[in-house]
C-alpha cells in the first residue's frame, strides 16, 4: 500500500493545478479505465486473443500524455512505452476505436494492421516508437533517439518507460550508462512504473533496492520516487522532470509506485484486484470533495464513455480482418518513409559526437 | 590498390561525405584506434561507444528512428550473441508497424576463421544471420564489393548486416577492380588514409576523390565462368573456390564460381541459370554445417530444380563443434580447405548418374 511520496522530485512548493487541468486529467484518465475494461470485456468473449494493458497506472499515464511534446522527429519528444501506456496515447489524443482495432486484430488497425497485440502502439507522426512484447528493449532503443536529440539544439527529449521487474534487465543498465557518460549526458527520462509485480512474482524475490530509483545515484543521474497513484503529484513530478530533462540535456530516472488493478494480462484472468489502491477512484474522490465535478456528472462520463466504447466495439466486430497473403507485405521498406516524413532538414549532425 | 579492409573506410568516408552518414561506432571504432582491423580510421563521423552490444544496437534502432543513419559495429560477430533479440526487433521494426516505420541502419562485424582466432574469434554469422528476416545481408570478397555493397547499405532505406570476412580484409583485388579515383600506386593510398604508429592526436587523412559505385544488393557476381560444376559460396570461401577452380582446371574440369554477396535477398535466378547449366552444384561456406544458410539453398535446388541435375548436390560447410580450435590443424579440420573443395568439385563433375 503506497500512500506518500517518499521524495518529493523538486523540492519547491506545489502550487494547485488549474480545475481546467483536473477535469482533463479526470476524463483521460476515465476514458482510459473504460476502454481498458471494454478491451478485457472483448477479450472475454472472444473478440480478441490477448489483452494486457494498463489499469492501475492512468494518473501517471495521463500526466505523460499531456505534458509530451507531441510531434515529429528529434525537436519533440521520442516515447519509448510499454504495453501498459494506453492513457499517454489518449491523452496524446489517440482514437479510442483504435485501440479496439487492433484488440480484434482488423486490418483497419492502424498500430500493426492486424499483427500484434492490443496495446502495442506505434505513430511515427507523434514519435511513439513501436511498442512490443519484449520487457525493456526500450530502453537499448532510447538511447539512439536520445543521442539525435542531443545534437538538434531543440529541446525534445526520449522518454522512456517500463515496469521495476524488467530493470533487472541489462538494457535498463546499459541506458543509465549512455546516458550519464561524462560530457555526453543524454536528454532521456526514464519512467519506471512499479507495481511490486513480474507477471507472477513479486518484487521481493526479484531485487533488493530499497527504490529503483536509487540506481541512479551511482551515475549521478538525478532521480525520484512518486505516488503513481496521485494523479496531481504525478502531474507536478512529471512536469519537474520533463522539464530538467528538456532544459538541463540531462537523464532523470522517476519511479512511480503504481497499482496493478487487473493482474498482468488475460493470461492470468484479467480480474479485477480489489485490495491495491484504485487512482481513479481516489482521484475522483479528491474531485468530489473539491467540488470540481459531481459525483453525478462522473457517473454520467463514465456511462457515456462505457456506452460508446460498446457501440465502437460492434463496429470493429464487422470491419475486416487481414488476408493471409498480406504477411508478405513490409518485410522491406521500399523508401525511407522516416526521412521522408522529417523533411529536407531533418538531419543534422554538428560538431563532433 | 586498396585492400579490402582499405575499401570499407572508404565508402564510410564517401558514407559521412556525401550520404548522409552521421555515426559510425561501437567499441573501439572512434579514434585513437579506428577499429580493430583499421576499418574506421581517420572518419570523422566515428566514435568509442560502452563495451556493450545491446546497447550499441539499440543506440542504431533509434538513431535511425530518429532519421539519423547511423552504422553500427560488433567488434567481432561472436560477441553478436547477447544481442540477438535486437536483430529481431530491427528486422521487424517496418513489418510489425505495417509500414509506419522504416529502420535505416548499418550494422557491420568481422565474420569468419582465417586469421587464428580460436573460439571466440573466428566464428561464422551467416547461418544465424540469414535466420532474422526483414534484415538485408551482404558480405563482400572483394575490395570493390566491399565498397559498392557498403554504399548501397548506406543508402537502403531498411537494416543491412554487413558482414566483413576477416581473412580477407588485407587482400587486394584484381587491377580491373579499382576504385575509380583511388589512387594508382597502393603506397600512395596507404600514406593517405593509414594513421601512423604511434601518436596518432594531430594525424588526418587526406581521402582521395573517389566516385561512388553500388553494388546492387541482391545481385550475386559469377567470378569464373565454367561449364562443368557449379560452386555457390560468399566471403572467405569465394577465394577457397577460385583455387579449387584454378587446380582443376589443369584437369579439364571447368569450374563456374558464383560469389553471392548478398544472402538476404539472394539471387536464385544466378543460381539457377548456372545449374541448369553445368547440372551439378555444390554449395560452400565455412558457418557450422547443422541448419546451414548452404542448406537452405540447397533444400531449394532440391524442390525446383531436382530433375536438371546430374549429380547429388553437395554442401561444404563447417564441422558443428562449439568453436575453432587455435592449433592449425583443429582451425584446417573445421573450415572447408581446398583440397577438399577439390576432391568435392572433382567428383561432382565426373560423378555419372
Amino acid at each position: 500500500m503506497i500512500s506518500t511520496i517518499p521524495r518529493d522530485p523538486g523540492g519547491a512548493e506545489e502550487s494547485a493545478l488549474s480545475p481546467e487541468l483536473l477535469v482533463r486529467l479526470h476524463d483521460r484518465m476515465l476514458l482510459s479505465r473504460c476502454l481498458e475494461e471494454r478491451l478485457i470485456r472483448m477479450n472475454k468473449q472472444g473478440d480478441g486473443f490477448f489483452w494486457v494493458g494498463g489499469p492501475g497506472e492512468e494518473a501517471l499515464n495521463t500526466a505523460l500524455g499531456l505534458l509530451v511534446h507531441k510531434g515529429q522527429g528529434p525537436a519533440f519528444d521520442y516515447l519509448h512505452l510499454h504495453y501498459r501506456s494506453t492513457a499517454t496515447l489518449l491523452a496524446m489524443g489517440a482514437e479510442p476505436i483504435d485501440t479496439l482495432r487492433q484488440m480484434k486484430n482488423t486490418a483497419t488497425d492502424p498500430y500493426s494492421a492486424g499483427r500484434n497485440f492490443c496495446n502495442h502502439y506505434s505513430v511515427r507522426k507523434w514519435n511513439v516508437a513501436p511498442v512490443s512484447s519484449p520487457i525493456e528493449v526500450q530502453f537499448s532503443m532510447a538511447i539512439g533517439t536520445a543521442i539525435a536529440q542531443r545534437r538538434t539544439g531543440a529541446t525534445g527529449i526520449t522518454v522512456v518507460q517500463g515496469g521495476d521487474a524488467g530493470t533487472a534487465e541489462g538494457d535498463f543498465s546499459s541506458c543509465l550508462v549512455w546516458c550519464s557518460r561524462p560530457s555526453f549526458e543524454l536528454p532521456c527520462l526514464m519512467i519506471i512504473a512499479n507495481n511490486r509485480w513480474g507477471i507472477s512474482t513479486p518484487a521481493s524475490e526479484m531485487h533488493a533496492e530499497r527504490n529503483i530509483a536509487d540506481r541512479g545515484a551511482p551515475f549521478g543521474i538525478k532521480s525520484a520516487v512518486v505516488d503513481g497513484n496521485d494523479a496531481e503529484s504525478c502531474y507536478r513530478a512529471l512536469e519537474k522532470a520533463m522539464d530538467y530533462v528538456r532544459h538541463e540535456r540531462r537523464p532523470f530516472l522517476l519511479e512511480a509506485m503504481v497499482s496493478r488493478l487487473y493482474g498482468h494480462s488475460s493470461a492470468s484472468g484479467a480480474n479485477f484486484v480489489p485490495d491495491e489502491p484504485d487512482c481513479l477512484v481516489l482521484f475522483e474522490k479528491k474531485l468530489e470533495e473539491r467540488r470540481i465535478l459531481t459525483r453525478t456528472a462522473m457517473d454520467e462520463l463514465r456511462a457515456k464513455y462505457t456506452q460508446q466504447l460498446l457501440e465502437a466495439s460492434k463496429r470493429v466486430r464487422e470491419e475486416p480482418q487481414p488476408r493471409g497473403e498480406e504477411i508478405w507485405k513490409h518485410v522491406f521498406a521500399e523508401k525511407d518513409v522516416v526521412r521522408e516524413g522529417l523533411g529536407p532538414r531533418a538531419v543534422t549532425r554538428n560538431g563532433t559526437h | 590498390m586498396a585492400t579490402l579492409v582499405q575499401a570499407i573506410r572508404l565508402a564510410l568516408h564517401v558514407g559521412e561525405e556525401r550520404h548522409g552518414v552521421t555515426d559510425i561506432f561501437g567499441q573501439d571504432v572512434g579514434p585513437p584506434l579506428g577499429g580493430v582491423f583499421t576499418q574506421t580510421q581517420g572518419l570523422r563521423s566515428a566514435w568509442n561507444s560502452p563495451l556493450d552490444e545491446r546497447g550499441i544496437v539499440g543506440a542504431a534502432i533509434g538513431l535511425a528512428l530518429a532519421g539519423q543513419r547511423p552504422v553500427a559495429e560488433i567488434q567481432f560477430c561472436d560477441y553478436a550473441f547477447n544481442m540477438v533479440d535486437l536483430l529481431k526487433l530491427a528486422g521487424g521494426i517496418c513489418w510489425s508497424s505495417a509500414g509506419d516505420w522504416n529502420c535505416p541502419m548499418v550494422l557491420m562485424t568481422p565474420v569468419g576463421s582465417g586469421i587464428r582466432g580460436s573460439i571466440y574469434h573466428s566464428h561464422s554469422f551467416d547461418a544465424q544471420a540469414t535466420r532474422v528476416p526483414g534484415w538485408k545481408i551482404v558480405m563482400p570478397s572483394t575490395p570493390l564489393d566491399a565498397y559498392g555493397l557498403m554504399l548501397s547499405a548506406i543508402l537502403d532505406p531498411n537494416p543491412v548486416m554487413y558482414l566483413a570476412p576477416k581473412a580477407l580484409l588485407r587482400t587486394k583485388g584484381a587491377h580491373f577492380e579499382r576504385i575509380p579515383g583511388e589512387p594508382e600506386d597502393e603506397r600512395v593510398l596507404s600514406k593517405m588514409i593509414d594513421a601512423p604508429l604511434g601518436d596518432r592526436s594531430k594525424w588526418r587523412p587526406e581521402w582521395p576523390d573517389v566516385k561512388d559505385v553500388l553494388v546492387p544488393i541482391g545481385q550475386a557476381r559469377v567470378c569464373r565462368r565454367g561449364k562443368d560444376v557449379t560452386v555457390v559460396t560468399y566471403g572467405r570461401t569465394v577465394t577457397v573456390a577460385m583455387q579449387a577452380a584454378e587446380a582443376l582446371a589443369a584437369e579439364q574440369i571447368d569450374v563456374e564460381v558464383i560469389d553471392l554477396r548478398s544472402l538476404a535477398p539472394y539471387d536464385w535466378p544466378a543460381i539457377e541459370a548456372s545449374v541448369r547449366k553445368t547440372r551439378r552444384v555444390c554449395f560452400l561456406n565455412e558457418d557450422t554445417e547443422v541448419t546451414n544458410f548452404g542448406e537452405h539453398l540447397l533444400r531449394r535446388t532440391v524442390e525446383e530444380l531436382f530433375y536438371e541435375l546430374e549429380a547429388p548436390p553437395k554442401l561444404l560447410a563447417g564441422a558443428h563443434v562449439p568453436g575453432i580450435g587455435l592449433a592449425d590443424a583443429l582451425e584446417r579440420a573445421s573450415v572447408p580447405q581446398a583440397d577438399k573443395v577439390t576432391t568435392t568439385l572433382r567428383e561432382l563433375a565426373r560423378h555419372q548418374p
